[in-house]
């Protein structure tokens, strides 16, 4: 299968010359089409600015990160927001729902700004409200939906454009159980029916069970890759859940 | 000395936030300074001592609108202080946390408000006293006079009068500051940040209805001031039209928060472009907030490009009629025949009774006024009146309806005659419409245009007059437009012309003495003047019932007095445009501030910076002009009606001022609007 996301060898330093912080340190690997991966790590070990470097948000200080065969790092200027707009989609831990709008407009917003043709937009967003749920809160403004609901929101909002790739920064983070459930649960109906790739970054080993490869990471570099394979959710959790035990440290307080 | 360098240090840091306010203190300073400095400049001007005592007046009401023009800057300058402070509430919560007291962080928001005030007052200083240079040109042209030399003037008293003035306004800031951090409690400070506004959503219905009810109070309130303006009797008239203005501005503005999304929201094709839906919710989100501050900032645009327009030109329309309403030289009069029982309730003595039985000539040649010497082509005749025939009597069976409709007129005077060849030498004199009569009619020489209305529709329904027994009947069915006493303007409430015999010596009421100087420069004209305003000084001429007005004097005056409204027009106009655009744009840069997340997340989704930039601009830009292009449209309105008031016929005056009105408008309100554009832009760029 053709890969989406190869990240080559990249690193990215802090600071300055007398005082380096390797936040990522020579990593390398590769996400195919419609793979579902999970990056586990504690706080410190670099998958956030990991995240940050894939969504062009931050910079490598070297390497390459290349998405559909396009190296991302040479990206400039507003080729960089083209690219940011038309090929990755967000998730974001606090949603990023402007609070202005409704559902359906923040929804909207993301193919407006594409220039899409107003039937396209009203074409897509019933597609996918009916298949993530949300089509009862289309008229609703945030503050009005719950934050399963407005998660929901903002992953529609995020496959709408049909990115290459979506990126999930802690998506579970500010939801209660249930809601987690359910949304992890659409993540995999976007993953396995509708062939989305998704990258997803937590620390909580439930949400990292959903994927189908977890990728750990320990001060910059890959510590450990499970590949769910035909195991149950079950059985893999208590498999990501002795690799954690076994990266110690502050994950263990997440659990 | 930490806590200097860490006030030094937050100015510099912060000196994009405070670009508004630095411009606003700075305008402050430098026009409180150029108008306060007016006197110094007028030294220079060779004017005579009546214009010089006008130009005291007019520095002497200046520095009375300084008060008031303080008083608003003082709250324009605390408002503005708030807001700042009000983004600093974490930086305060977080050295309340490392530790620091209250008090230490007075003493930096007071160090902080010390530099602040002085780069401002230096600053301020300095740019007003390089205009107040452009000014003394301009105070020169509105006095018409020559200046004698040219001199760079620095005010002395006005740069101390600005800083004790400043220096109170600043000293309220810092207790107010004072006030505010020993109020504040550090969970109110970590929050302030965090609040989520919910948007409210008006019924479409009612905006619809109270959109038209604003719309027809509006109109007719506009009809009021403009078509409908001869209806207005009284000055209070006045109020009902700017009662109505106000409320129908705020009403507009509510219901047009509540219909401008929805219209707009139905062309989707518009509406799903780009951000424009995201700006057009930023806009009807804070337009649902802000809609009493619009109305009151469009109000007061409204007010100043009124006063701007108007004050320009006021001082041609003030002159614009002297050359026909004051046509001669100089007029005499004096009351004649006085009884003595009448003399002395006037606070006339027996012997000055005495005196009003001989006219002006008389009397000038008592003071040793060579008459025949100075003046020529005089012109001398009585006007007649008596207690039998007073105003109400002259109205006829419109007397009735007349007390109605102005209940506030008096109609209890005697009536004013002329004989009929008086008027006419008097008409081939001053350029009126000559008249011929019949021995049985009357005509009324009038010009102010509501005592013309009230006598036109007495002449319509042919009231007739009885004077001494005898019956005339009117011979137009309308005032003739003319006058009789020389005036800067058209106050001729009526008087009456009729044939010669119909008048008798018994009832001589006044008699007036026209002349011009006999003269060919203006230096001797100046130098008759001279000897008149002297004359005039003289026991005699106090002590009697005679009174002169000459060209000279009245020109000087008009002149003057529309010098005097000018620069107090220009003066609280450019205040009241600073204090709205200030407000404005302190309010969209909080704006911004809250917005900052907003702007985040469109990036976060690969919005393009110039998309961004784009919608940030059309949002303030909206919010500029919204109240703006209300406030032009009631400028329209209120303009026409400030020329009717001002009888400013010139066009090509008005569209003279207008212009200046405008480049005001573009400098002040445009740079406000530029700078909050840029400092806005600022603000959602920092913590990418």
């Amino acid at each position: 299968m053709a890969n989406i996301l190869k990240i080559d060898k990249i690193e990215k330093y802090y600071g300055n010359k007398s005082n380096l912080t390797k936040a990522i340190d020579n990593l390398s690997f590769e996400v195919d089409k419609g793979e579902f991966v999970a990056i586990m790590g504690a706080s410190g070990s670099g998958k956030t600015t990991l995240l940050n470097c894939i969504s062009t948000i931050d910079r490598v200080t070297s390497g390459h990160i290349f998405v559909k065969g396009q190296d991302i790092t040479k990206l400039k200027g507003n080729a960089l927001n083209r690219f940011r707009r038309e090929e990755l989609g967000f998730i974001f831990q606090d949603f990023n729902l402007l609070d202005t709008l409704t559902a359906y407009e923040n929804i909207a917003l993301a193919l407006s700004i594409q220039n899409e043709r107003v039937a396209v937009i009203e074409k897509r967003i019933e597609d996918i409200a009916l298949k993530l749920n949300i089509k009862h809160c289309l008229d609703k403004y945030p503050y009005q939906l719950s934050g399963g609901e407005k998660q929901r929101v903002a992953s529609a909002r995020a496959i709408i454009t049909n990115p290459a790739l979506v990126l999930a920064d802690e998506p579970t983070g500010a939801l209660d159980s249930k809601s987690a459930k359910m949304l992890l649960e659409s993540f995999n109906y976007l993953n396995t029916d509708l062939k989305t790739t998704i990258l997803m970054v937590t620390h909580d080993a439930f949400t990292a069970s959903y994927a189908g490869r977890v990728i750990f990471i320990k001060d910059g570099k890959i510590f450990d890759e499970l590949i769910r394979g035909d195991k149950t959710r079950k059985e893999f959790f208590d498999e990501i859940i002795d690799v954690v035990t076994l990266l110690g440290g502050d994950l263990n307080d997440a659990l | 000395m930490m806590l200097f360098k860490l006030s030094l240090r937050n100015i510099k840091k912060s000196f994009k936030d405070y670009a508004i306010y630095f411009f606003t203190l700075i305008l402050g300073v430098a026009i409180f300074y150029i108008f306060n400095a007016i006197d110094s400049q007028t030294v220079l001007l060779d004017v005579t001592s009546s214009t010089k005592s006008i130009i005291d007046l007019m520095v002497n009401m200046l520095s009375g609108v300084s008060v008031f023009v303080s008083i608003i800057l003082g709250f324009l300058v605390i408002y503005a202080n708030r807001f700042l402070m009000k983004r600093r509430n974490k930086e305060f919560g977080i050295y309340l946390t490392l530790g620091m007291s209250k008090k230490k962080i007075s003493l930096i928001l007071l160090i902080e408000t010390l530099v602040i005030g002085a780069i401002s007052l230096i600053v301020g200083l300095l740019i007003g006293t390089l205009l107040s240079q452009v000014m003394s040109v301009f105070v020169a042209n509105m006095f018409e006079a020559d200046m004698t030399r040219f001199a760079f003037v620095f005010s002395t008293s006005a740069t101390i009068k600005t800083l004790i003035y400043f220096g109170i306004i600043y000293l309220l800031v810092m207790i107010f500051n004072i006030v505010i951090v020993s109020k504040c409690r550090l969970i109110d400070l970590f929050q302030a940040s965090r609040k989520s506004e919910k948007v409210k959503i008006k019924n479409p219905i009612v905006c619809i209805l109270i959109f038209i009810v604003a719309v027809c109070m509006l109109s007719y309130a506009y009809y009021m001031v403009t078509v409908g303006v001869d209806d207005l009797a009284l000055a209070s008239d006045i109020l009902i039209p700017i009662a109505l203005g106000c409320v129908s501005t705020f009403l507009i503005f509510w219901s047009l928060s509540g219909l401008l999304l929805r219209i707009i929201m139905s062309f989707k094709k518009f509406y799903y472009k780009g951000l424009n839906s995201f700006v057009l919710r930023q806009i009807s989100n804070k337009i649902n907030t802000t809609v009493a501050s619009m109305s009151i900032i469009c109000i007061m645009l409204f007010v100043t490009i009124c006063v701007l327009s108007s004050s320009l030109s006021i001082k041609n329309s003030m002159t614009a009629n002297l050359t026909t309403l004051v046509p001669a030289d100089i007029e005499i009069t004096k009351t004649l025949d006085m009884s003595v029982s009448d003399a002395l309730d006037l606070g006339y003595n027996e012997e000055q009774a005495e005196d009003s039985k001989y006219a002006v000539r008389y009397s000038l040649e008592k003071l040793d006024f060579d008459v025949d010497k100075y003046f020529e082509d005089i012109l001398d005749f009585q006007i007649y009146a008596t207690n039998d025939v007073l105003i109400k009597d002259t109205l006829g069976a419109y007397y009735d309806e007349a007390k109605k409709t102005y209940p506030f007129l008096i109609y209890d005077t005697a009536e004013t005659f002329i004989k009929l060849s008086d008027y006419n030498s008097l008409a081939n004199r001053y350029g009126l419409e000559k008249i011929s009569l019949n021995s049985d009619e009357y005509a009324i020489i009038a010009d102010f245009d509501q005592w013309s209305a009230i006598r036109n529709e007495a002449l319509k329904r042919g009231a007739t007059l009885t004077l001494l027994g005898k019956e005339y009947h009117p011979k137009y069915d309308e005032c003739i437009n003319g006058f009789l006493y020389m005036t800067s303007n058209h106050i001729n409430t009526g008087i009456f012309v009729v044939p010669d015999e119909a008048v008798s010596d018994a009832i001589r009421e006044q008699n007036i003495f026209i002349a011009d100087y006999n003269a060919d420069t203006d230096e001797e004209k100046e130098d008759i003047e001279k000897m008149i305003t002297e004359l005039s000084d003289h026991d005699y001429a106090t002590s009697t019932t005679l009174s002169a007005s000459t060209k000279i004097s009245i020109y000087e005056a008009s002149i003057g007095l529309g010098a005097l409204v000018t620069f107090i027009g220009l003066y609280l106009g450019l205040i009241f445009l600073i204090s709205s655009a200030a407000i404005l744009a302190l309010k969209e840069l909080s704006e911004s501030t809250d917005n900052k997340e907003r702007y985040n997340m469109l990036r976060k989704i690969g919005t393009d910076e110039s998309m961004i930039n784009n919608a940030l601009f059309k949002q303030i830009a909206v919010f500029f002009l919204i109240p703006l292009l209300l406030a032009i449209i009631h400028s329209i309105f209120g303009l026409e009606f400030c020329r009717y008031i001002l009888e400013t016929f010139g066009d090509e005056e008005m569209v003279k001022s207008i212009t200046m009105t405008v480049i005001f408008l573009i400098i002040i309100y445009g740079g406000y609007f530029v700078i909050t554009y840029i400092c806005s832009k600022n603000i959602i760029k920092e913590g990418r």
